[in-house]
């Protein structure tokens, strides 16, 4: 018992020299460090007796079973911690405290999971399992799956409630019926403005927050770029008007503060990947705020921070993707864009500027019909466009000579996550042998793996189907038809064998060298 | 800090004068709470903490002293008081309190009852960075008799002509009809931005609106707007769409001009705020437009926007006339789940009370007497064999012996003596109505207020 206890002190006071120096621990050492909790952890459960498995798979609730459990798995642990807080380590106290408030939390899991009647228990056990604690014969480390995309899990949900009623953040509820497929994505209304049951002069969130909030839900800023962009704007503004309480440190009550600004804004719409991007590099940086700095200082420092983010990696970023793409525009070329994307827009004026001579064909879809927007711009500059229909995709493609797509994100193996039918014209356009590039600067890459559209994914709101022709709205009432459901996605995947080239601001990389990137990417940081 | 709440209580209710020559409007009891409750109680559900309060000597002192107001209202009121006889107009008195006023206001009139669900209002002033938001409503017909009405119904007041764009929120147009002398006139630069304008008349303004601090600034500034609803809101709606200040009419006057670019300048500088370039950026980028057809970008490029919530459904009441008045009386009590009968009202067994009456408290009921679909106010008395159908009874009323009340108003403090028989008649205040009359269809106010025009 003494071993476990001075190695888990050791371990303890690592973890806060490190926290002390300032500087990140690494991914490695993040592994390793938990990767050995974890054998603590299961060390003490097999000296407790009988293993938690034997519960998990009981089909009978047994309250009294848990009931003698509890008490022996809380008993366990203080004495550990007793035996430690006498080493007189004044700042280990948080640690100390958070350890055996994990372990509270474990048993007062392990007995509720006990005690539910067995309802739904396969599916429970395979999601549920998941972040809890882990089976130690699987490997130590578990990624733990976003709240967003497990909505049809309730234990999931209650965690989700709990912590939004911490935070003071509404939650939002889902609305009408869902396709099964995709029954584990949020699915809200336009109708119910995540502002519904706020305060009217907002107290918990910054103003700021809840106009980008509402100006998402209701598509009013969208597009990868745009909503990065808005939110660095929005945290320029909290950051303006951020006072530090007496008694703490702005690098980390700041970072707090901005907690439950996020919760409220993915539950106005869900998180893109260059916005969460855009928030880590954010909270790097307000942790990496030298204590001594006066706050006024850090917060002019803050806001240059910002302000060189944009600046290099939207704004630099696309003047040198336009250079490089506009080499691989010729003259005579008939350029295929689909739907409205920022960049691609950006390139198409710039070449046109540089006096290359091509047309555009503008590719659009319903529902949201943002080809029209790409074609207003492209128009107004001058260049002569053709506008179609995602229908008609394979009639004008023997035209084209070029597609180029813009990207919601880039994922790490590879594939292309954009906006939803992008797969579709990769696809055509690689029938047709047509060259596909795909624009994307490196801000907007991201570790997720992902090779089909349901895993993870955005559902708008459904009623953006419902159209009205000739003064008659078929679908209006399509919530009392049982057997339909209205299918609004947003996003798919494309993958990389449809994309023939992925133009970066690092310069023109195949779809496979994406992961290489974000390796370099996280050495350098 | 996002809004702050500005009540507008100062005025005089010059529509009803036969009600309020002795009680000032916001203390007029509707369903036996003061008019000023239910702006109020509107706040207050939905979250503000603090309501700045313009308003006379007079209210000021009954809000102070209103025992049931000071306990329903949970608020920090911060009451400012003018001068009665100074005649400012809303414009002016939010002027008075410019020091007072830090961030965006939402500034609301004392005589509204609405159930709105307020955060339509709001949340359109918010996305769209609005300059001004405000609430109107559909009309509803009255469907009460009004007292001292001869007979046929008055051509109903000015109209008031309101343009939105085809989404039904982006104000366009307003004008009243009074201002229109010939016909309506439309400029071309607004057809040329909106070629769809639905222009609607049946509309109520509720004058509840969310104003940026800018145009308080403004204000300031330009001293000869005096009325929130008369000038400021139809000039911020034309101010959408005027030039900027690089073209001008070569004809107008070159003094006028100067002014005017003054003004307007005023306008636009005040509006912008640092990290434009952001924003500027942000919505460049975004994929988004508030209207299709024309090659220009979302809201045209325009830096001032006027937005509006017509509400279809639901409850909105201007309590600005004597048939407002009534109407809101019938309907208000539905909306609370409060007791109709108070409960330190002492009602005898041998009356008759109707369950869509309310009582007050303090009351004092005597035997025999039926009420039916009436409002009675606190402290009031009223004895035996007293008939009362469809009647407002404010507070402290005696009401004698026999008397047979329909459809009426009798103002507070009035006696009506035995055996009186008032048939669709407003007693005003402090009135005696000698025993044994017959008055239908009459205003009884003292001979003293004849006089007031």
């Amino acid at each position: 018992m003494s071993m476990l206890v001075t190695e888990e002190d050791e371990k303890k006071q690592e973890i806060i020299r490190a926290k002390g120096e300032g500087k990140e621990l690494t991914k490695e050492e993040k592994q390793r460090l938990r990767k050995e909790k974890k054998q603590h952890k299961k060390n003490k459960k097999d000296d407790r007796g009988p293993p938690e498995k034997e519960k998990e798979k009981a089909s009978v609730p047994a309250p009294s079973k848990p009931a003698t459990q509890s008490p022996a798995h809380k008993a366990a642990p203080v004495p550990v911690n007793a035996s430690a807080s006498e080493s007189p380590v004044a700042a280990e106290k948080p640690a100390k405290s958070k350890a055996e408030l994990r372990a509270d939390r474990r048993a007062r899991q392990d007995s509720e999971r006990a005690s539910k009647p067995g309802k739904k228990e396969v599916g429970q056990q395979s999601t549920s399992s998941k972040p809890k604690a882990t089976p130690s014969e699987l490997q130590p480390v578990v990624k733990r799956l976003p709240e967003h995309v497990q909505v049809d899990d309730p234990a999931a949900l209650k965690k989700l409630a709990k912590k939004l009623e911490r935070q003071q953040v509404p939650l939002r509820s889902d609305y009408g019926y869902k396709v099964s497929l995709f029954s584990h994505l949020h699915q809200y209304s336009r109708k119910n403005p995540p502002t519904q049951q706020i305060s009217i002069p907002v107290t918990a969130i910054h103003p700021s927050i809840v106009r980008l909030g509402l100006q998402y839900s209701q598509g009013i800023i969208a597009g990868s770029n745009a909503r990065s962009v808005a939110l660095l704007h929005a945290f320029k503004q909290v950051i303006q008007d951020y006072s530090t309480p007496p008694n703490e440190e702005l690098s980390r009550d700041l970072v707090n503060k901005l907690s439950p600004y996020i919760s409220f804004l993915s539950q106005c719409r869900p998180l893109s990947a260059s916005m969460g991007n855009a928030i880590k590099y954010i909270k790097k940086e307000i942790s990496n705020i030298p204590n001594q700095c006066k706050e006024e200082e850090a917060k002019r420092r803050l806001q240059e921070c910002i302000d060189s983010y944009i600046n290099e990696k939207i704004i630099l970023a696309s003047q040198a993707i336009s250079k490089y793409a506009i080499e691989k525009i010729s003259d005579g070329d008939v350029i295929l864009v689909y739907g409205c994307s920022s960049l691609v827009n950006h390139i198409l004026c710039e070449a046109f500027e540089k006096q290359r001579k091509f047309r555009v064909i503008v590719v659009d879809s319903r529902p949201r019909l943002e080809g029209r927007e790409a074609l207003r711009r492209l128009v107004k500059k001058g260049i002569r466009c053709t506008y179609v229909l995602i229908s008609a995709l394979s009639y004008i493609l023997p035209e084209v000579s070029k597609v180029f797509l813009g990207a919601h994100a880039l994922l790490a193996n590879g594939y292309v996550m954009s906006r939803v039918g992008t797969s579709q014209i990769a696809l055509v356009a690689k029938a047709y042998n047509v060259p596909v590039l795909v624009c994307c600067e490196t801000y907007k890459f991201c570790e997720r793996v992902q090779t089909d559209s349901f895993v993870s994914n955005e559902l708008d709101d459904p009623d953006d189907l419902i159209v009205t022709r000739n003064g008659k709205t078929h679908l209006e009432n399509w919530q009392t038809v049982k057997s339909l459901g209205l299918l609004n996605l947003v996003y798919d995947v494309t993958p990389p064998d449809f994309v023939d080239l992925v133009i970066t601001d690092l310069g023109m990389i195949p779809c496979t060298s994406v992961p290489v990137v974000l390796r370099v990417k996280n050495v350098d940081q | 800090m996002e809004l702050q709440a500005v009540l507008m209580a100062a005025g005089g209710g010059s529509r009803m004068m036969d009600l309020t020559y002795n009680t000032p409007k916001p203390l007029l009891p509707v369903g036996n709470r003061p008019l000023i409750w239910y702006p109020l109680n509107l706040l207050e559900k939905v979250g503000f903490e603090e309501v700045i309060v313009i308003t006379t000597k007079e209210v000021q002192k009954a809000l102070s002293t209103d025992q049931r107001l000071k306990t329903d209202v949970k608020m920090r009121l911060d009451v400012v008081c003018i001068q009665e006889e100074a005649d400012m107009g809303t414009a002016d008195a939010l002027r008075h309190i410019q020091q007072k006023i830090k961030t965006d206001i939402l500034v609301v009139s004392c005589d509204l009852i609405t159930d709105v669900a307020l955060h339509e209002v709001v949340d359109l002033f918010r996305a769209h960075s609005a300059t001004l938001s405000m609430l109107m409503s559909k009309v509803h017909e009255f469907t009460e008799t009004v007292p001292g009405q001869k007979g046929k119904k008055k051509a109903g007041e000015q109209r008031d002509f309101v343009g939105v764009d085809v989404t039904g929120k982006r104000l366009l147009f307003m004008a009243n009809e009074a201002d229109l002398d010939e016909g309506l006139v439309l400029r071309k630069s607004i057809m040329r931005k909106h070629p769809r304008m639905l222009i609607k008349t049946g509309l109520l303004d509720a004058h509840l609106y969310c104003l940026k601090r800018s145009v308080v600034d403004f204000l300031v500034h330009n001293k000869s707007v005096t009325s929130i609803r008369g000038e400021l809101v139809p000039y911020l709606v034309r101010k959408q769409f005027s030039k900027t200040l690089n073209s001008q009419n070569a004809t107008e006057d070159s003094e006028r001009n100067q002014k005017q670019q003054d003004a307007h300048h005023n306008l636009e500088l005040l509006s912008t705020s640092k990290d434009e370039a952001l924003l500027q950026l942000a919505r460049e980028r975004s994929c988004w437009n508030d209207h299709r057809g024309d090659m220009s970008e979302a809201y045209h490029g325009g830096k001032l926007r006027c937005y509006v919530h017509i509400m279809e459904e639901g409850m909105c009441y201007r309590v600005n006339t004597l048939a407002a008045y009534i109407e809101a009386n019938r309907v208000v009590p539905k909306l609370f789940e409060d007791p109709p009968i108070h409960p330190a009202a002492v009602v005898s067994e041998r009356s008759l009370v109707g369950s869509d009456s309310i009582i007050g408290q303090l009351c004092h009921i005597s035997d025999r007497t039926s009420i039916k679909r009436s409002n009675v106010g606190t402290s009031t008395i009223i004895k035996e064999k007293v008939k009362i159908t469809n009647s407002i009874i404010m507070n402290g009323v005696t009401i004698e012996e026999g008397c047979n009340i329909q459809g009426s108003v009798i103002c507070n403090n009035a006696v009506i003596g035995r055996g009186a028989d008032i048939k669709y008649c407003l007693v005003g205040s402090g009135q005696r109505v000698e025993p044994e009359a017959e008055r239908t269809n009459e205003v009884i106010v003292g001979s003293d207020q004849l006089m007031e025009i």
